[in-house]
């Protein structure tokens, strides 16, 4: 432990309400902290350099799991366990519940939070590509009020979000009615389990007459941010499934995303990899039939 | 007890044998999952002072000025530099090359520079940061071939630390007569030991006692000497305890002694306790890891695939100091022809220095380096020589009264095409790589077998056990029960539990009236460090005969009859030590006879007892992702005895396990001789879930040199799956790999690379595999 716990100052509000006024009281000096486990690894190594700590760990407003009928709003503090755990995340919106189970062991899954690994914004937050491709939008909450945006606006670039100093997200919005959709997650990393993604991909895609008529695709790690491939998306949509899909999509992808060498693995792997796990999605399309 | 006609002589145990070769419970097994077991970090000391140390930053120059930054009340720490060493300023081990603070120049990054120690441990990661090391950079070296190249001479006169030279036969002459010759280069990287419990040690200074220092740590008398010399007290004035220790795989071999060193220096300063424990950043960058090696082999060979003799230059990278190098490379190239007969054989090695920290024991000690080379090449030369792997291993294997490189005959019984067979058939090699070929033609998941077949001597090399004189001791203690006295440590492997059975079977007694006593250097004699495989064979073999002393003492003496019930010597331990006093017995080492070995042209007996293995690994890669996976995977090999089925079984899978890791996920990324993915989110050692099925089969031989026929086990598995693994690969996609860890990033490119030169009409000519 590199930190000196002396110099650090943690208030757990009871109220959703006392955390935004304590936030809102000195705007960007209080860090909310929810499960911690992103936060207290920097704490650790004696690089959190935010001294005041806000709890939202117990926090019931942020804890929710709301089925409207239209959308699922999921609170904030929902763990990874929860999201798990819960029937219709894990029947309608089974690649969310899968990033879960992927992300970090059981521990981590029963502390971590859905919006802290948004806040976190690291381009490899496992369920950023699936937030993403499910369309999802944001609820954003300080003393003065709410604002819900489309969650594929919220990364600006390289850990900068859209979230004010006085603000916490509160809840992320996934559309339902999603049944005509195949979809598509996989995680690649350095191990099977306990590993930072090298490169990940979400994808759905709604197909008729053999035809792709909506297909979306997120990826995490091969860039800042984790990016809808609006190019590519654009490139396949309404193409027929035929065994130039891969060729086609290959080269646009390649240039709509920015793969960098670092500690974990390099560009041109990444880049390769996923290529590859787009052409194994494809592959896996009813009438599918070219070489991956 | 099954053993042959060979192993007769060591069945002398009178009474029946129901310990050896049951898995009891371990010794300390319920502390340490009831969390009563104390680690050094567990224990706080009146007025204790929490000690930590700041580092070089460059990897090699001269130190200008220390300052200390004005932000920090420094009245507040204790301070100690070179200047404060009572001894001499190095870690005492074989060539006193090492300081233990730095003392004008930086030979490595993280070497220590300043120590300093403070009541509050959260005061110290500032401190640390507050103490700036000026200095002018001198030109480093990163690389072995730099090393070689000596365009800067950073360690005596040619940055060599050590070199070798075994000779057999007439090599010169082999390469006229050859029907083939087959090169090949190898190369092994760097591996962290992470054992669960991070290094840490508490030193308390009285001027009357002396230093005492309790820590996690393999040898107590390696740290005792160490600290002798640095801290300039005479033997009886060091006083060294080992506490429960959490995993060590060598890496709590030489360096506790730095640590050991530091908190004394600072213990003695402040004249209070000192605690330093690492956390696991500190552990994983200044800490030693598995020497990287190089290996060359050129080998002639006849058309029927019989090696003829070859040369072998193996190479390892010692880092910046000397430590043990010159003894992992000993071991390394006595190892390097694998269990082959070479009727010639030129074999040089050497240990290079680099401005790394020090590389160190670790698990193999050297052989799972060069062993990697000889399996690896050993599928090269079959594919070139035109055989199937079984088949090449199979008509070059050592055979009983044959001669190793080191000209020692074998004299066991070991029939290792008989174990090929065996491991072949758990593995069903051959109907699986039949069913390989086929599916691999469809599938984007290519599967592939790999063998490899090895040895292990366990022992110090050659005369290294007789310098050891190790000495074990045993008393009956006055409530009837026996006590182990040795220096042997447990840091998870089974020292405890093994040591305490072979005394009860000795003794005919239940294996709860055994006891050990802790490793407290005041009270237990010198039984010798704990690694080389060492302990269950050569101290077993002093435990029983201690047992056996200690057992004719009583009946000597009368207090006990010729044929006993346990209770009945219980009852003559009382007595004896009610009216006599201390019962004790000691029994020190003694070489087996007709034993040879020449220091100087490293020839003879190498080890007195060598296991042998024949491992097959199932291994599958992933073309989406070119991650490879051990599927499946066979363990064969003969181990004298097994003493305890579980700890044996656990050493293997374990071994196994840390030899994936070493295979194909840990990689330690350097940067100007320093470790930047010193946390385990970036250095990848593989997880449960990435580990196959192992099943691991034992044969029993027998050794009359280990206690009831037992062979050193703990080393040998390291050895073999890392060259099974990429044999399996290269089976598997039909491209060669020579490098260890092999990463999925590193599969792709060399398939790029293939994929590309293939589309160069201009050269076809593909390389080996
Ligand atoms: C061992 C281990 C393994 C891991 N494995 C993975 C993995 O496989 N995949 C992966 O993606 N991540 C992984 N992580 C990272 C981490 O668990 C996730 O990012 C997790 O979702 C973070 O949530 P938290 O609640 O713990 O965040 P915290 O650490 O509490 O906070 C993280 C950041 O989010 C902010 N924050 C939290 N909640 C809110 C909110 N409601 N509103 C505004 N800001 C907020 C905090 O201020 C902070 O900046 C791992 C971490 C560990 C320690």
């Amino acid at each position: 432990m590199r930190a000196n716990p002396t110099e650090y100052e943690l208030v757990a509000p009871g109220t959703l309400q006392e955390a935004l006024a304590l936030h809102a009281s000195e705007p960007g000096s209080w860090l909310p902290i929810a499960g911690g486990t992103d936060l207290m690894v920097l704490y650790a190594a004696g690089r959190l350099q935010s001294r005041k700590l806000i709890s939202i760990a117990a926090l019931r407003e942020l804890r929710n799991i709301e089925v409207a009928s239209a959308e699922v709003r999921v609170g904030a503090g929902c763990t990874y366990t929860d999201l798990r755990q819960h029937p219709v995340i894990t029947k309608e919106f089974p690649l969310l519940a899968r990033a879960a189970a992927w992300t970090g062991g059981i521990a981590n899954q029963n502390r971590g939070t859905l919006g802290g690994n948004i806040a976190n914004a690291s381009p490899a937050g496992d369920s950023l590509p699936v937030l993403l491709a499910y369309d999802a939008d944001l609820i954003l909450v300080s003393a003065s009020g709410e604002r819900r945006i489309p969650y594929r606006t919220f990364h600006t670039g390289y850990k900068k979000t859209l979230l004010a100093p006085d603000e916490l997200i509160h809840s992320i919005c996934m559309p339902r009615n999603l049944s005509g959709y195949k979809c598509y997650a996989r995680k690649v990393g350095a191990r099977n389990a306990q590993a930072i993604s090298k490169v990940f991909l979400a994808a759905m895609v709604r197909i008729s007459n053999a035809t792709i008529k909506d297909i979306r695709l997120a990826a995490g790690s091969v860039g800042p941010v984790p990016i809808r491939l609006a190019g590519t998306e654009r490139a396949l949509a309404g193409q027929p499934i035929n065994d130039s899909l891969l060729e086609l999509a290959g080269k646009v992808m390649a240039e709509e995303i920015q793969p960098i060498d670092d500690i974990r693995s390099t560009a041109g792997y990444r880049t390769v990899v996923l290529r590859n796990l787009l052409g194994e999605f494809l592959q896996s399309l009813p009438g599918a039939r070219f070489a991956s | 007890m099954r053993f042959c006609a060979y192993c007769e002589g060591v069945k002398l145990t009178e009474s029946e044998e129901t310990i050896i070769g049951t898995s009891v419970p371990r010794k300390e097994g319920r502390d340490k999952v009831t969390g009563a077991a104390r680690y050094v970090d567990d224990i706080r000391l009146p007025g204790m002072l929490y000690g930590a140390t700041v580092r070089s930053k460059i990897a090699r120059g001269k130190i200008k000025r220390i300052s200390f930054s004005p932000e920090i009340d420094w009245n507040e720490y204790v301070i100690a530099t070179a200047k404060d060493v009572p001894g001499k300023n190095c870690i005492a081990l074989i060539l006193d090359d090492q300081p233990c603070l730095v003392d004008g120049v930086i030979n490595h990054p993280e070497e220590p520079v300043v120590l300093i120690a403070h009541p509050d441990k959260h005061a110290l990661a500032k401190a640390v940061e507050g103490v700036v090391i000026e200095s002018d950079p001198l030109p480093a070296i990163y690389s072995m071939e730099g090393s070689e190249k000596q365009s800067e001479i950073i360690w005596g006169t040619d940055n060599i630390f050590k070199s070798f030279l075994i000779e057999k036969g007439d090599v010169d002459r082999v390469w006229a007569e050859a029907d083939f010759i087959v090169e090949g280069e190898y190369f092994t990287g760097a591996q962290e030991h992470l054992y669960i419990e991070n290094n840490g040690m508490i030193a308390v200074f009285d001027s009357v006692a002396g230093v005492t220092v309790w820590g996690s740590l393999q040898c107590p008398f390696y740290v005792h000497k160490a600290l002798m010399a640095l801290c300039g007290l005479p033997e009886e004035k060091i006083r060294v305890v080992q506490l429960e220790t959490g995993g060590a795989f060598g890496g709590k071999e030489e360096y506790p002694s730095m640590i050991a060193g530091h908190a004394s220096i600072l213990a003695m300063k402040s004249g209070r306790p000192v605690k330093i424990v690492y956390d696991r950043l500190e552990d994983m960058v200044a800490t030693t890891k598995r020497h990287p090696s190089r290996t060359r082999h050129r080998t002639a060979l006849r058309k029927d695939g019989k090696i003829l003799g070859g040369e072998i230059d193996f190479t390892i990278d010692g880092g910046a100091y000397a430590t043990l190098s010159s003894v992992v490379l000993s071991r390394g190239t006595i190892h390097a022809g694998g269990p082959y007969l070479w009727p010639s054989v030129r074999i040089r090695s050497k240990a290079v220095a680099t401005n790394t920290p020090p590389h160190g024991a670790f698990r193999g000690f050297g052989a799972p380096q060069s062993l990697f080379a000889m399996e690896r090449h050993m599928d090269r030369i079959a594919k070139i020589v035109g055989l199937s792997p079984v088949e090449i291993r199979r008509r070059n294997f050592l055979q009983p009264g044959q001669t190793t490189t080191t000209e020692q005959v074998i004299r066991e019984p070991i029939n290792l095409s008989d174990l090929l067979d065996k491991s072949l058939a758990h593995a069903s090699y051959k109907a699986k790589k039949e069913n390989f070929a086929r599916e691999n033609k469809t599938s984007s998941i290519k599967k592939g077998m790999g063998i490899a077949a090895f040895l292990h001597g366990a022992g110090f090399t050659g005369s290294g056990e007789r310098y050891l004189d190790s000495v074990v001791g045993m008393e009956g203690t006055a409530d009837g029960s026996v006590r182990i006295l040795v220096s042997s440590t447990e840091f998870g492997q089974g020292t405890n539990t093994v040591l305490c059975q072979i005394a009860a079977e000795a003794l005919g007694i239940p294996y709860e009236s055994v006891t050990i006593a802790q490793a407290d250097t005041t009270i237990v004699p010198n039984s010798g460090p704990t690694v080389a495989s060492r302990t269950a064979m050569i101290v077993g073999n002093l435990v029983r005969s201690a047992a056996i002393g200690l057992k004719q003492t009583l009946q000597l003496d009368g207090t006990l009859k010729k044929t006993f019930k346990p209770a009945e010597f219980g009852a003559a331990c009382r007595k004896y030590v009610a009216e006599k006093g201390l019962l004790r017995s000691l029994a020190r080492y003694n070489s087996p006879e007709g034993v040879y070995w020449d220091d100087v042209t490293y020839k003879g007996e190498a080890y007195a007892a060598y296991a042998w293995a024949v491992y097959v690994a199932e291994v599958s890669v992933d073309l989406t992702t070119y991650a490879a996976k051990v599927e499946n995977f066979v363990a064969l090999q003969e181990i004298g005895k097994v003493l305890h089925p579980v700890l044996a079984e656990g050493q293997i899978i374990g071994g196994i396990a840390q030899a994936i890791g070493l295979a194909l996920y840990e990689k330690v990324l350097w940067q100007n001789g320093r470790m930047l993915n010193g946390q385990m989110t970036n250095y990848i050692m593989p997880a449960s879930c990435d580990l196959p099925p192992i099943r691991v089969v034992f044969e029993e031989i027998g050794n009359p040199h280990g206690a009831y026929g037992a062979k050193g086990i703990g080393e040998l598995p390291m050895d073999g799956p890392a060259p099974a693994i990429l044999n399996a690969i290269v089976d598997a996609l039909g491209v060669p790999f020579d490098s260890i860890p092999l990463l999925p990033e590193d599969i792709l490119e060399a398939i790029t690379r293939r994929v590309q030169s293939r589309q160069q009409i201009t050269s076809p000519q593909e390389s080996p595999c």
